[in-house]
């Protein structure tokens, strides 16, 4: 993984610096709260409904154990023993103090990490795929140029007040599981018919209460063009995106209100004049972080070998169900024969999306240094991964993390929902969220129900900003204030992976008390009607549509 | 309102034009694009300089003929979290312009380096102490993930370049 050389630790430093000065001329009234707010913000410091919230960016979603262990520090001395991982690759702490947010950010630096950007009207941290380096079919690691990225936009001169936040994400495979088409810029690696590497570059996409889908505004962009390229698209939209109303200001209302061929136009324009210019990353560059994303030390494995291996697992599986169950849908295989990769949902039943504990954190980070490599992975699923798992190890690893609390065995099932903060936490939530995901985990909690019901996402926000996905959920669900009550909409047939679609909504909103019980009658609805058991929820409702749905769910009515 | 040269208080002989008053010929006045424009044939006809104020929806393309005759373009961030004066600065560099570049409206000392990395020479501001937070802004950081038209080198290209390798340090 990327390792700071001495001008990354330069610079994160210089920033936890800068970031002392700035509060300390909050604290003395030199700066006005106006004036701090956009300041705090680049540095991730919120202020909540109890307190402030400090979010601390993983860019593409990597990090160590050791920095997996500081983050464990940080939760149990600022926080109350927690950390809630976000949909943005990024995690965040409740209740720290400001005047002790410097001291996180220097803890934070010693092991090469920071807060910078996770907010404001800048461009954000950058997302990837969290199977990078692991999966057997990607063109090339999505997080060398997630890097690149993540250098060239930091503190940059020209884009830190920008109309609106900018939210970049890349993948390196066909198979989307970073949601590329619903960010401001998505990149897709890939090789053209030379083979050279470069990305198709998507525009315009974006949540919140303008669902769009990306489009794309340039098919290839070689390697060393990329920086020069992203940064044409950054130059238009400064120039050109609305700043007369902040629920226009995103750069996809600026693509829906000019068309994507006039955004091109200006794009293209700008990439003419500024193409080959210093923002051309060298070769040499793209190598050294190319280095660092390398395949690790993979133990290499006979035949024979392999075939003992997974004769072993079978057995393991066939004693115990609970590890079987967890092999079923937590672990995916590799690209490296020999090895698999896990993954933790933190999504146990009844629990909180995205909530882990400082001591889960240290349990993690030990299994993290003893069985993958060094490496874990924070997806924007609101769940962790070990990438780089001995097969010969799987048992061992499943059985100390289930006696963490850390194997629910519900990776893409119905109980493996994203679910915002919501109005427990959050300043801007309309209404709760983590109770009624609660319950509905709870509702589902039987396995072979689950097993049942098959893939399903489901993504619930408790405000029109739409953190928690919910556009992109094959169940989407909005949590609304109607005249002093929480009540939920639904929508279905989002899809965040390569063909990507925005919910639909269903109909009137549920309340607290209903909205659980129609989850259930829509999951049944869909079990009546799909053609066979491998027919999906989402695939049976591309086929169907809304109908049959709404005629179960306003049926009564 | 002052102007500042590297935080340091220097004498500004030029005005603004008001509104409603109409140029002459080498008065040392800042029009607005649209008073240049309604103007401009009549005021390119001496041998004089002119200033011009930008607002951020002003298109910096339409001075691309006139910028040898113009001597300052004052670039006007109405708030501070108004960024779009850093892009209009970046392509007025871009296209040639080579006198002052000024800034002016709500500007923060958190914006000072990012003004001097994007092409700007002075300031318009009334804080106190201008000198001191000049000086803080630009020496809080002395590495850079990116190029901005100034001479200050970005990461990737500075880690590579020889004899540079304790220059963060």
């Amino acid at each position: 993984m990327y390792r700071y050389d001495e001008f990354d630790h330069a610079f994160v430093r210089q920033r936890a610096n800068q970031f002392k000065g700035q509060v300390a001329r909050r604290l003395s009234g030199e700066l006005t709260e106006d004036e701090f707010k956009p300041l705090r913000l680049m540095n991730g410091l919120y202020l909540q409904l109890h307190a402030y919230m400090l979010r601390v960016t993983i860019p593409y979603g990597t990090m160590s154990s050791r920095q997996l262990r500081q983050l464990a520090i940080i939760g149990r001395k600022y926080d109350k023993g927690y950390g809630h991982f976000t949909t943005r690759q990024n995690i965040q702490f409740n209740w720290p103090k400001l005047e002790d947010v410097p001291q996180i950010l220097e803890d934070l630096a010693a092991v090469e990490m920071h807060a910078i950007q996770s907010s404001g009207n800048c461009i954000r941290n950058v997302t990837s795929d969290h199977y990078a380096g692991a999966i057997a079919t990607e063109v090339s690691d999505p997080r060398i140029h997630s890097e690149v990225i993540r250098q060239w936009s930091s503190l940059h001169p020209e884009f830190s007040f920008l109309p609106r936040k900018f939210k970049f994400a890349v993948t390196g495979d066909a198979t989307d599981r970073a949601a590329v088409k619903f960010h401001d810029i998505g990149i897709i690696i890939k090789k053209n018919d030379a083979g050279e590497v470069g990305g198709e570059i998507l525009v315009g996409g974006g949540m919140g209460r303008t669902p769009m889908i990306g489009k794309t505004i340039r098919d290839f962009v070689p390697e060393r063009d990329l920086l020069a390229y992203v940064e044409a698209i950054l130059r238009v939209y400064n120039l050109y995106g609305r700043r007369d109303n902040k629920y226009k200001a995103r750069i996809k209302i600026l693509v829906h209100e000019r068309g994507i061929e006039e955004i091109r136009e200006k794009v293209e324009a700008e990439f003419a004049q500024i193409q080959g210019s210093s923002l051309t990353v060298p070769q040499e560059e793209l190598d050294r972080i190319a280095a660092y994303f390398a395949d690790p030390d993979f133990e290499a494995f006979d035949a024979e070998a392999l075939e003992a291996i997974n004769r072993e697992l079978e057995v393991r599986k066939f004693e115990n169900r609970d590890f079987a169950a967890w092999m079923k849908t937590n672990v995916k295989p590799h690209k490296q024969a020999g090895y698999a990769i896990a993954d933790i949902t933190l999504k146990g039943i009844g629990e909180t999306a995205g909530d882990i504990t400082s001591d889960q954190m240290d349990v993690v980070a030990d299994l993290t240094e003893q069985f993958s490599l060094d490496e874990m992975r924070a997806s924007h699923e609101q769940n962790l991964i070990l990438p780089h798992v001995k097969q010969a190890d799987l048992f061992e690893l499943w059985s100390a993390l289930n006696s963490h609390g850390l194997g629910t065995p519900n990776s893409g099932l119905i109980t493996d929902m994203i679910v915002c903060p919501g109005m427990d936490y959050c300043a801007l939530a309309t209404a709760r969220s983590i109770p009624i995901g609660q319950e509905i985990s709870r509702r589902f909690a039987d396995l072979e129900r689950q097993y049942d019901i098959g893939g399903m996402k489901i993504k619930m926000s408790g405000c029109i900003n739409a953190c928690g996905h919910h556009h992109a959920g094959h169940i989407g669900i909005l949590g609304v204030d109607r005249r002093g009550e929480e009540v939920y909409q639904i929508t279905l047939g989002g899809s965040g992976d390569e063909t990507a679609s925005v919910g639909a909504r269903v109909g009137p909103a549920f309340t607290a008390d209903e909205v659980v019980d129609a989850i259930e009658t829509i999951v049944n609805t869909y079990l009546d009607l799909r053609e066979s058991p491998e027919e999906t929820f989402l695939s049976a409702y591309r086929r169907v549509g809304l109908d049959p749905f709404k005629e179960k769910l306003y049926a009564a009515a | 309102m002052p102007l500042h040269k590297n935080g340091v208080q220097i004498e500004d002989s030029w005005t603004y034009l008001g509104e409603e008053e109409s140029p002459t010929l080498g008065d040392r006045t800042i029009l607005s694009l649209d008073q240049w424009k309604q103007n401009r044939e009549q005021l390119l006809e001496g041998n004089h300089s002119y200033g011009i104020v930008l607002a951020p929806l002003d298109e910096v393309e339409e001075l691309r003929d006139d910028l040898d005759r113009i001597a300052v373009i004052a670039v006007t961030f109405p708030t501070f979290a108004n960024g779009t004066g850093f892009s209009q600065a970046q392509l007025l560099r871009r296209m040639g312009f080579k006198g002052e570049l000024r800034a002016r409206g709500h500007i923060i000392q958190d914006q000072y380096m990012y003004l001097d990395r994007c092409g700007f020479d002075t300031l318009e501001t009334d804080k106190e102490n201008v000198v001191e937070a000049w000086k803080e802004a630009l020496s809080e950081m002395t590495v850079f993930g990116q190029p901005s038209g100034d001479d200050r080198q970005p990461a990737y290209l500075a880690r590579h370049a020889k004899g540079n390798k304790a220059a963060a340090e």
